[in-house]
């Protein structure tokens, strides 16, 4: 079945421009990432030289992966539920849209600001330790791989995370409930990358490559499964 | 292409069940193109689960129906939704967004040129409010902005619901007076309303539903089926006698008193009867004061085919 890209873009833009003007969302979108950012950043400026040595087996940057998957999830948690609150999904669904267009659109619009979001915080700590750090502890913490880590990982976690959120949006009643329950179930994620970024998991290639293609195997996943979660029927039909 | 002269919607034994729920069952009825059909009944009676059910939000349970030409079926969903609109109860608009940022998405979702936002701005005369916010409108122009959303891909069928639900007479009288446009634009409207002088005064024919269909027709149709034509007649003083005045007039098939010089008579037919009854009255020294034809409110014949239902169901 092809998909519409108008109808996608439309529902796309019409989020993006909610968000901007949302207070709420652009102090979520501005604070959720800053959180993840001052522990690094108090770790890079605190340590000696020597101290930094301890660093190697470390990879500070990936404890940032958080931000991908954590504003996701609060973004896209909200998709449906709140167009049902605010009674806007009924003459949604009255146009020619599809549910996948519909779905699309929403994850579309989450995903943009997440990945500005991330990549900009990244950049930020990644030109501040350069600048500002030790050269010792800048060299331990940003290094190639941890960075190329960061870019490949990061839309991924942030797709995954999105359809979570938009799967919880699609069976809640409540935005609030929603929200919470999308980042329960983000949390193994932010686990497992956090483990990764203390070196309780150790770094490989083959565990990189593993942890790549089993996303893109979630991913496809939990797209299916958002779309069949969202029951013209019951949208309608279960109380508010 | 569709059949011109093809009816707008036709509904043959139409049923939605939620689980153990009848929400309406056993609806037949059709429309004609242009119509503006009216769809009453009381609260819970599944006047919006039709409408949601025609529009293809919901699936139909059992039954078939044909929407602007197509047979309401899920594969047919899209091509539907193409061809009509739905104005629900609640305006649903964007309200972070301008009025042209809602009609903007809008016109994207049903792929019609942009230059169609400043159309249907103008058609419900909000062309100079298009840059506000839609939560600083007014639930009356929240209800217009909704109803230039409903027009954008110019349906065949208009699907209104409730479109005066919580206004104020001013802003009922606009919402009235744009359907009267829509009617000279040969636009098919289906609206469910409970306001019973919006549907007589708006509609070519109505429907009255409670979970089951009660009537369809012109509402003087329906009045006739159910009530008896009367006259009403009004004296300066009552008469001494009234029997000896009506029962002798062929034409006059009962009468009561109606107050003390008034009295209502069951005719035959109004033409014949008012003249016939008129010269009797003044041939038995009665001074008269009014001779009328009874008339019956759609709120009558509404009432009546309510409280049967309730009556059958009690």
């Amino acid at each position: 079945m092809s998909v519409n890209r108008r109808r996608i873009r439309a529902i796309a833009g019409k989020e993006l421009r909610e968000y901007r003007r949302n207070g709420n969302i652009v102090y979520a979108m501005a604070v959720l990432p800053l959180v993840f950012l001052i522990q690094p950043l108090i770790q890079a400026f605190t340590l000696s030289t020597r101290a930094s040595v301890a660093l190697h087996h470390e990879h500070a940057l990936l404890y940032m992966l958080a931000i991908p998957v954590l504003v996701p999830a609060a973004l896209a948690s909200y998709s449906v539920v709140g167009e049902r609150l605010q009674g806007t999904l009924e003459p949604v669904l009255s146009t020619p849209i599809r549910r996948d267009e519909l779905l699309l659109g929403k994850a579309v619009a989450a995903f943009i600001p997440t990945v500005v979001v991330a990549y900009g915080v990244f950049a930020l700590y990644i030109v501040v330790v350069e600048l500002f750090a030790k050269h010792a502890v800048a060299t331990v913490l940003i290094r190639g791989p941890d960075v190329l880590a960061q870019l490949v990982f990061t839309p991924l976690l942030a797709t995954w995370s999105i359809w979570v959120g938009i799967a919880v949006s699609a069976r809640s009643t409540d935005p609030r409930t929603a929200g919470q329950l999308a980042i329960l179930l983000s949390l193994p994620t932010v686990a497992l990358t956090s483990l990764v970024a203390f070196n309780v998991i150790p770094v490989s290639f083959k565990l990189a490559l593993g942890f790549g293609i089993g996303l893109i195997v979630l991913i496809r996943l939990g797209g299916t499964f958002a779309s069949a979660l969202f029951d013209r029927e019951r949208l309608f039909t279960s109380a508010k | 292409m569709a059949d011109t002269r093809a009816p707008a919607l036709v509904v043959d034994r139409l049923s939605k069940r939620f689980g153990d729920r009848v929400a309406f069952a056993d609806v037949s009825f059709e429309v004609s193109q242009g119509e503006v059909f009216g769809f009453l009944g009381p609260n819970g009676a599944g006047k919006t689960t039709t409408v949601r059910t025609l529009a293809t939000l919901l699936v139909p349970s059992a039954g078939s129906a044909h929407v602007a030409g197509l047979p309401l079926t899920p594969a047919n969903g899209v091509e539907i939704r193409k061809r009509v609109a739905v104005m629900p109860e609640a305006p649903g608009l964007y309200l972070r967004l301008s009025v042209r940022e809602n009609l903007a998405c809008f016109a994207d979702l049903y792929e019609v040129p942009k230059t169609r936002v400043a159309q249907a701005l103008r058609a419900v005369k909000l062309d100079d409010r298009g840059d506000d916010a839609c939560g600083a409108l007014s639930k009356g122009l929240r209800q217009r902005v909704a109803l230039a959303r409903a027009l954008l891909s110019e349906p065949r069928v208009l699907f209104l619901d409730e479109p005066t639900s919580g206004l104020d007479p001013a802003a009922a009288r606009d919402v009235h007076e744009l359907i009267e446009g829509l009617r000279q634009r040969g636009v098919t409207v289906f609206l469910t309303t409970h306001r019973l002088e919006e549907a007589e005064r708006l509609c070519d024919r109505v429907a009255i539903l409670n979970t089951t269909l009660r009537s369809v027709g012109r509402p003087d149709e329906l009045r006739d089926r159910l009530f008896a034509r009367s006259l009403d007649v009004r004296l300066v003083v009552p008469l001494p006698d009234p029997a000896v005045v009506f029962d002798g007039l062929p034409a006059v098939t009962g009468w009561q008193a109606d107050g003390e010089a008034s009295y209502r008579l069951t005719v035959v037919e109004t033409v014949t009867a008012a003249p016939a009854v008129a010269r009797a009255l003044v041939a038995a020294g009665a001074d008269v004061l009014s001779v009328t034809e009874g008339r019956h409110t759609l709120e009558d014949v509404y009432l009546e085919l309510v409280d049967q239902t309730r009556g059958a169901s009690g």
